[in-house]
Formats: structure tokens, C-alpha cells, sequence
């Protein structure tokens, strides 16, 4: 690099900052952030946002769930914005901008990433309130308004974008209608027989389809606000309307600078995304390359990383892309790969109808049926990934095209593992991160071993989620090659998985650790398998924990009920049921921890924690809170936690629901239920979510219908937002739900595996948890419930049981053979409680 | 007091083997010391206890707290998992198996007609 270049930075504007403009920024400043000042426009009153997601507003997401980046982090990387601000003029000559405000600033690059505008067609009647598009957030809590005011809802345009209108529509509680043009739904994508199941499909969801419909103009309805006419003469009334109908490109600033533009509008750029001048680049829906305008995002975000590499002297380029696309509409599978509509000359086409399961499949091949071409998947899109490397690699099919479309035989892993085998490294593998087969192999030989890992060093599967399968598949066969065995023996003495072990103890009822070291173990046990062990046992049988054959087996904690601190004293935290406390238990609690001198702290899960007793008083302090009503907090135990909540509907301005008594009620469902790890819940009485719900295993937000359920979520040294599991349920469906998730993962979860690495280790994900859960997929559910029933019907207080059994007592001393106290337990005070004494206050002592 | 065979050694009485929770341990008081004493109850053996006893402090700590810890075994050797940050220490010799440097003092034990009992090592 030259002195010159270096001296000055360089200064990059980006108009637009939308997916695409947000994702150059963040390309440009990670790599290179030091050369370049970036400025940034946008339109909208948000900075960028996850617009693929935009339906998932309507079912909890929140603007800010959505935000792909704050204020704050724009700050900290040096990137100048502004929103609200249109750019309305170019001038290329001198280099400079002007927007509607008159705000003059000039540039060195520019970068266009204006995006699309939503395409309405010109309907007499089109401009009229309670009429809308369906583009941004502003257009959504739009149409969230109308639908106050509103029974039914129509919206036009049957294809990608339209289907997802339509979902949103739905969930906002309207009959929905769906007017598409063409003869079938999803027109670009899918083939007559793959439009048919679609339909059939979504009409059984309650969304009725008119395909065929050209809209002539709109007039006052007689029941509804509106009267659709359609040219055969039907019509159809409605009170709310949302325009789908496709997109344009936004580039009307491009025009009126005059750059090149292609004959039916989008810029038009090189393969370098450079326009046809060479300081300005072109990149996303409002592009045009090879006279092709590309509406998805994964090309945009390739487009974006062209332009970086092109402006910081890299070689990458955009050479068009893979428009295939995998989504669940309305809750229905679609897939759609490469020459769907079989357009190659002499191809040949396949297909597969299971109308019981409602699953349509469609391969084209070539003339000699040994290369794959396209596809068509309704229904059922688990081929997806494999079909499309199949498609994109040109890779030679290894059997006659119609073996692809038999449903998989159980246990033929051959193929699968062949499959991954034959992709050359440069496949992709994840397109919404750009991660090739090589990316996953080398994350692996650089040391990730499981499908947590992979994603967390190389972004794989963490965009859209829908290449799990292959990157599972990936990381599966690199670590049989490098020899890994993957090895899930509990340890030393046990040749089992924490799974495997947990179905021994269960269907042969075994309940004791030397019943199972006999029944499939060796040797007596260390200190992974007997606290493993008294886990599972305490997740099945429930029996005390200190009980003779058990006591041998607990971990620190659990084996004296407490929480044991560096000095050998323990913590007490009594049970505060969703936070909630009389003024008579807080006084209690006060009085007890002066008399025994105690270190009072309050905790982040909403209760009190007392520390420094010591053996002996632990059953003395325990005697007084129980005597009084209060239970064991379970702090020291891999169970239920804490339910954190706020004060609800009860109290709040704001509230929806009674969050503080849903708190309180799964907080005393789920006591003392132990677990492969801690578990911890939050309930939040409305969408402001004051109890931080979203950082819990279990999350619960209250909406205006109901309850929204998410699942996974971490705070501490992994933070993780949990996933959204169910939108708008009953209390009933609530704990249904919670009760299946929580022991399904006390089942399969790996032993101090908590729920967020489980969730994400879980093969099929999110998807496929809410298969098990809702649809029974295994049909284990009703054995899930009754086995919860079981924990929650045999609970105790494990404390008030201890303290009244002599025998357990007995070991709640310092001494076996005397009353002496530890000598080594020294207090010394700071900010008028005790602390341990270290060895310099011991000194001045 | 005395043991016939072994003349020399005085065996101090703490408690009755019952007193000790098979596969746990608990602390005694030998003579104003700390020594963690360990019943131990093979589950592959047909049910024979035995005792062993090394100090009661975690070295690594400076707490006194190895009674309460976990008994772990690996190749027929018993160990003792500090219950703070989990160093295994041998139950025969007093060796820290994560710190070759580290060793703790050990003591005798055995059971003598249901007593257990503790002597110098």
C-alpha cells in the first residue's frame, strides 16, 4: 500500500441501511475499519433490521429482537449515521450528496444499497386507508392498527412474500384471503402439482386461496370497509388489504444521476458490483447483474462482500447466485432448487405424492439421468440441503435419480455420509454466512467437536438454521476421519452416554448406584458418574437425596443441602416463590441472620442468600425458616432455580397479564425437580419484559391473548436469547408445554448440559422440538407428563425432612467425636457484615 | 487400647463404623488435629468395609474440609475429590494427582469390632 493511500482515509457513504448496506458496513469495519470513514443513510426510522424475519413481529419479536445492530455499536465502530434521511441528489462531478433536508456531505466511494419498493399495481381504489404494502416495520404496525378495526383480511399476491403476509395477517386474528394472478400459489417456485398440495395445505389452516384473480378495482363494500371486483366477474368484500404483489428496484436516485440503469429498471453493475461509474457501487435488490435483479438475501450479502473486497484491493466478485430458497409458509415446508420448472432442454422429471402426509416432491434430471437439475419440495424439505450440493456441485448421482426420491430407510446412514463425502471443499454449505464445507472442516481440526462449536466458530447454521443438517453431517464425517471416536462414555466406568444410562436406570426401575454398576458398569464410581447418577435417580424416583444408599453420591452442594463457600461455610437461600415476600418472612429472614451472624446479599434471581453457617447451624437456621412456613430455594441443586418476575397486570401500568401469580405457580410446579443442569425461569407481564425472561431456560411473556413461550435462553458466561417455542397460548397449553420441554431435556440433555447448548445441539433444532412437543412426533409425551406429575406430586422440602430425621442430623457437625468448632472459620467485618478472613487481616488481628 | 499383634501403635476409638454413612466421610478429632476419616464399601467386593483417614485440610484451600468431599476410584485405588475445586488426593499415600508436588499426611485407621480407630501413620 502506498504512503499516499494510507495518509488520508478514505471516506465511504453507504445509502441505505438496510440488510444488505448494514452487511457492507460490517464486512468493511471489521477487516479494515482503521482505513475508512463510513457514513450511512437510511430511510427509515430504525437503523438495519432482520428483514427476512419481519412476520415473526407479529408472534413476540419485538423492533429491537430484530435490530442487526444499535446506535451504540455504530458508535463504538466509528460508523457515522443517519436515519430518517433520504438522499435525493448525486452529484457525481464533485463527489457529493444532498438529502431531503438539504444536509451536504461529500464522499470518496459510494455505495448504493437502496434496496426495493414493494410493487402495487395500478387497482382504481389502491390509494385508500386500511390499504397497505408490506415492506418495513412502519408497514406492519400499520397493519396491526387496521386489523383492530378489521374481520377480514386480503391480500394480494400468492407468491413468497404474499404467503408471508399472509401469515402475519392471521396472526393478528383476521380471516385472511390470499388473491394471487397466476393459476397457482408460489408461481416463480413451484409447479402446478407442488402449488395444489400448497394450497390444499394452507386452506386447511383456514386461510382461504383464489388463484386466477385479476383485481379490476376496489369499492365500498356492503358488509365490509371494501369491495374487491375481479375481471371473471367475482368479487370478494374485505375490511383490510396488503399489497405483495412482487418488488422493484429503489432506484430512482441512481436515475436521476443518470447512471446506467437496465432496461426495466435496477443498476446496473459489473461483476466487481462497481456501476458504471468507477466510484460508485451497486449492491442488493436495487442491482442488476446480468440483467437479473436478485430478491433474496443471501445474494445480497454476497454482493456486499464483492464490493468490500473490490474497494479494499481483494479479488472476490459477485458471479451471480443460487436462487433456491427453503422456507416454512404458514407453517407449511417449501423448497424450490435450481431448474425447478425442468426449462433444460431434454430434461426429465420424477415425482413422489404421499397426499397422506401431505408431501410433494419433484426432482429434474438430466437427459441421462445422472445429474441433478431442480427441484420441487412441499411438505417435506428434510432433502433439501442434500439435493441442492447435489444441484450446485454437478455431482454425478450414484444411484438412478428415482432411489432420491423413496423415503429414507431407517438407519441407512451410508448414503447420508457418502453424500457429505462427495462435496468438493468450496461447496457452501451455510449461504446466509457464506461458510463452505472447508470453513466446517477446519473449525473441526482446529478442535470443534460438536455442533455448538462449529456454529459458534463459524457462524454455520446460526442465520436461517436450515443447514443444520448438513453441517451436522459435515462436522459427523471430519470427525470419523480424524479418527475421533466420538466417544460419549459418561467416564471410566461406564460405557454409556448420560442418555443412554438415564433409559437403563428408567426401564429397568433401578434405584441405587450399585444396582446400576452391576446392572452395566465397573469398578465404584468417581466424581463424574455418582453425581450423574444421583441426578438421573433424583429425575426418576424423586427419593431424598441424603438418604443412606444416596448420600455417597452427592456433589459438594447437594451433599449437605447448601451451598459450600471457600472457607467450608455454606449459603442458605430459602424459596421466594416468583419473588414475591410478606414483610413478616423479611423480618424473619433478618432476625435469622443476626442471630447467627450471617452475610446477607441479595441474589439476581429475586431471593435472599445468607452466608457463612457453619455444619452446625445449618439445621438450626433451617428449623426457624421452616418453622415459619419458608422451604428450601434448592440453590445448591442442578434444579429448578428461581422463576424471576415483575409485578404484572396486578400493579402495572403497562401489564397484560398477572405475571407475578404465573410465577409463582410454575415456581412451585417445578421445585426441586432435578435436571442434567440448573434451570431457570422468567415471566414477563408484557412485552416491556422487566423479568428478563428472554436470558432464562424457560421464558414466558404475556401478550394480549395470552402467553408467549421461549426456550433455550442463557445469561451468565454464554448469553443466549431464548427462542420463541409458542405465541399466544392458554395457561393450560403453557404448562403442557413446559412440562413436556423441561423433561424431555432432563431426558436427552448431556450431564451440566444446559438448555441453551442442548437446544442447539438438539438434531432439527427448534423445529424439531416443537415436532415432539406439539405434533407428539415420538409419542412419548403422555410418559413425559406423567413422570412430571410424579416429580411434582412426590415433592418435599428437603430441608424440613432433614430436620426431622435424627439420622440425617448426625452429620451436621464439624466434629464426629466432639463439639469443638473449626478453628479455621474466621470472620472479620467490612461495611458492617462479616466476610472470611484472609491472611493479612489475620496479621492486624 | 492395644492391638496384640501390633504392640507399639496406639489406636484412638472416634466413633462406631455406623456412625459413618458407607462411601462418605467424616471429620474426627485426633488428638486437637483434624483427620478425615473415609468408610469405604466396594460395590464389586461382597460388602466389606474399610476406613482410611488422611487430613482433614485442602491443601490448596487452607480450609479444613476434605471429609466432606467425593470418593472416587480409578484402577482399584481410592482417592478423595476436595469438595471446593475438586484436586483428588490418594487415600494410601496422600498424593495430589493433579500436583505432583502436593502431598498430604495420612493416617491409620482400620475398624476394630465395629470401633472405628485412628493411630499416627
Amino acid at each position: 500500500m502506498s504512503d499516499t493511500k494510507r495518509a488520508s482515509k478514505q471516506k465511504v457513504v453507504v445509502v441505505g441501511n438496510g440488510m444488505v448496506g448494514h452487511h457492507f458496513i460490517e464486512q468493511l469495519v471489521k477487516n479494515h475499519g482503521d482505513d475508512y470513514q463510513v457514513v450511512t443513510f437510511g430511510e427509515e426510522s430504525r437503523l438495519a433490521y432482520d428483514r427476512v424475519m419481519l412476520t415473526s413481529y407479529f408472534t413476540g419479536n419485538t423492533a429491537d429482537d430484530l435490530a442487526m445492530t444499535t446506535p451504540e455499536a455504530y458508535d463504538e465502530q466509528g460508523v457515522e449515521y443517519y436515519v430518517n434521511a433520504q438522499v435525493t441528489e448525486i452529484d457525481r462531478t464533485n463527489k457529493t450528496l444532498q438529502t431531503a433536508t438539504g444536509q451536504k456531505i461529500s464522499y470518496d466511494k459510494l455505495v448504493l444499497a437502496t434496496g426495493s419498493f414493494p410493487f402495487v399495481p395500478p387497482v382504481p381504489g389502491k390509494d385508500q386507508p386500511n390499504i397497505h404494502v408490506y415492506r418495513t416495520l412502519d408497514d406492519l404496525d400499520e397493519i396491526a392498527e387496521s386489523a383492530k378495526s378489521s374481520k377480514i383480511g386480503v391480500v394480494i399476491g400468492g407468491g413468497l412474500l404474499g404467503l408471508e403476509a399472509a401469515n402475519a395477517i392471521k396472526q393478528l386474528g383476521l380471516q385472511t384471503h390470499v388473491v394471487e394472478f397466476a393459476p397457482r400459489l408460489m408461481a416463480v417456485q413451484l409447479d402446478q402439482d407442488g402449488g395444489d398440495l400448497l394450497r390444499r395445505k394452507i386452506e386447511d389452516l383456514g386461510v382461504c386461496v383464489h388463484t386466477g384473480k385479476n383485481t379490476t378495482e376496489i369499492i365500498a363494500g356492503e358488509n365490509c370497509r371494501y369491495r374487491m371486483n375481479f375481471a371473471d366477474g367475482s368479487f370478494l368484500e374485505t375490511d383490510t388489504i396488503v399489497f405483495s404483489a412482487g418488488i422493484r428496484p429503489q432506484d430512482a436516485l441512481a436515475r436521476s444521476s443518470a447512471l446506467a440503469l437496465g432496461e426495466r429498471g435496477g443498476i446496473a453493475i459489473n461483476d466487481q458490483c462497481l456501476t458504471n461509474d468507477e466510484d460508485i457501487y451497486a449492491i442488493g435488490e436495487c442491482a442488476l447483474w446480468d440483467n437479473k435483479i436478485f430478491g433474496l438475501i443471501a445474494p445480497g450479502y454476497a454482493m456486499a462482500k464483492a464490493a468490500v473486497s473490490h474497494l479494499t484491493g481483494g479479488e472476490k466478485q459477485f458471479t451471480g447466485a443460487d436462487m433456491s430458497t427453503k422456507l416454512k409458509l404458514l407453517g407449511v415446508e417449501v423448497g424450490s432448487i435450481g431448474d425447478a420448472h425442468g426449462n433444460t432442454p431434454d430434461s426429465q422429471s420424477y415425482s413422489f405424492v404421499d397426499s397422506s402426509a401431505g408431501v410433494y416432491k419433484k426432482i429434474v434430471v438430466s437427459s441421462d439421468s445422472k445429474i441433478l437439475l431442480g427441484a420441487v419440495l412441499v411438505g417435506d424439505t428434510s432433502d433439501y440441503g442434500q439435493w441442492l450440493q447435489l444441484i450446485l456441485n454437478k455431482i454425478e448421482l450414484a444411484q438412478p435419480p428415482e432411489y432420491l426420491l423413496l423415503p429414507e430407510i431407517e438407519g441407512d446412514f451410508t448414503n447420508a455420509a457418502s453424500g457429505v463425502d462427495a462435496l468438493p471443499a468450496t461447496a457452501q454449505i451455510c449461504s446466509c454466512y457464506d461458510v463452505t464445507k472447508e470453513d466446517i472442516c477446519c473449525a473441526v481440526r482446529d478442535g470443534a467437536q460438536d455442533i455448538a462449536a462449529v456454529k459458534s466458530c463459524t457462524s454455520a447454521g446460526t442465520g436461517c438454521g436450515g443447514c443444520v443438517p448438513l453441517v451436522t453431517q459435515v462436522l459427523n464425517s471430519e470427525l470419523e476421519k480424524a479418527g475421533v471416536t466420538v466417544n460419549n462414555d459418561l467416564c471410566r466406568h461406564f460405557a454409556y452416554s448420560r442418555v443412554e444410562l438415564f433409559d437403563i436406570i428408567r426401564v429397568k426401575q433401578i434405584k441405587t448406584f450399585e444396582a446400576l454398576l452391576a446392572e452395566c458398569g465397573q469398578g465404584d464410581g468417581c466424581e463424574i458418574c455418582k453425581p450423574a447418577a444421583a441426578n438421573m435417580l433424583a429425575s426418576l424416583w424423586n427419593d431424598h437425596v441424603l438418604t443412606e444408599e444416596l448420600v455417597g453420591l452427592q456433589d459438594t452442594n447437594d451433599n449437605y443441602l447448601g451451598n459450600m463457600q471457600k472457607d467450608g461455610t455454606y449459603s442458605v437461600v430459602p424459596r421466594i416463590p416468583g419473588g414475591e415476600i410478606t414483610p413478616d418472612h423479611l423480618i424473619l429472614i433478618g432476625e435469622i441472620a443476626k442471630e447467627y451472624n450471617l452475610y446477607t446479599k441479595i441474589t439476581g434471581g429475586q431471593r435472599i442468600d445468607l452466608f457463612g453457617a457453619q455444619l452446625h447451624e445449618l439445621p438450626l437456621i433451617w428449623k426457624a425458616m421452616v418453622d415459619a412456613g419458608l422451604e428450601t430455594g434448592h440453590a445448591y441443586g442442578k434444579s429448578l432455580r428461581t422463576v424471576k418476575s415483575c409485578v404484572g397486570s396486578t400493579w402495572c401500568r403497562y401489564g397484560v397479564q398477572d405475571s407475578t401469580s404465573m410465577a409463582i405457580l410454575l415456581e412451585k410446579r417445578y421445585r426441586g425437580v432435578r435436571s442434567p443442569h440448573k434451570v431457570k425461569l422468567g415471566v414477563s407481564g408484557c412485552a416491556r419484559e422487566c423479568a428478563e425472561a428472554q436470558s432464562k431456560d424457560f421464558g414466558v411473556i404475556a401478550t394480549d391473548n395470552g402467553w408467549n413461550l421461549y426456550v433455550g435462553g442463557n445469561g451468565g458466561m454464554r448469553p443466549r436469547h431464548a427462542d420463541l417455542f409458542a405465541s399466544d397460548i392458554d395457561d393450560e397449553t403453557l404448562l403442557r408445554y413446559i412440562d413436556i420441554i423441561y423433561m424431555f431435556y432432563v431426558r436427552t440433555g448431556e450431564r451440566l448440559q444446559r438448555t441453551s447448548v442442548w437446544l442447539e445441539n438438539l438434531e432439527g433444532g427448534l423445529d424439531y422440538l416443537k415436532d415432539v412437543v406439539i405434533n407428539d412426533k415420538l409419542s412419548i409425551n403422555d410418559e413425559l407428563l406423567t413422570q412430571m406429575s410424579h416429580l411434582i406430586d412426590t415433592y418435599e422440602c428437603e430441608w424440613k425432612a432433614t430436620i426431622n430425621d435424627p439420622k440425617k442430623l448426625k452429620r451436621f457437625n464439624h466434629f464426629i467425636n466432639s463439639d469443638r468448632l473449626d478453628e479455621k472459620v474466621i470472620f472479620t467485618t467490612e461495611r458492617q457484615q462479616i466476610r472470611p478472613a484472609e491472611k493479612k487481616d489475620l496479621v492486624t488481628i | 487400647m492395644t492391638n496384640p499383634t501390633n504392640e507399639k501403635i496406639d489406636w484412638l476409638t472416634i466413633c462406631n463404623i455406623e456412625d459413618i454413612a458407607k462411601n462418605t466421610g467424616v471429620c474426627a478429632d485426633f488428638n486437637g488435629k483434624q483427620v478425615a476419616i473415609f468408610h469405604i464399601k466396594a460395590a464389586s467386593e461382597s460388602g466389606g468395609s474399610e476406613v482410611k483417614a488422611v487430613c482433614n485440610l485442602d491443601p490448596f484451600a487452607g480450609s479444613n474440609v476434605l471429609s466432606r468431599g467425593l470418593i472416587t476410584e480409578k484402577d482399584k485405588q481410592y482417592f478423595i475429590a476436595s469438595p471446593l475445586l475438586k484436586q483428588e488426593f490418594c487415600l494410601e499415600t496422600g498424593q495430589c494427582q493433579q500436583d505432583e508436588s502436593v502431598l498430604i499426611p495420612t493416617y491409620n485407621a482400620r475398624i476394630n469390632d465395629g470401633l472405628v480407630q485412628l493411630a499416627e501413620a
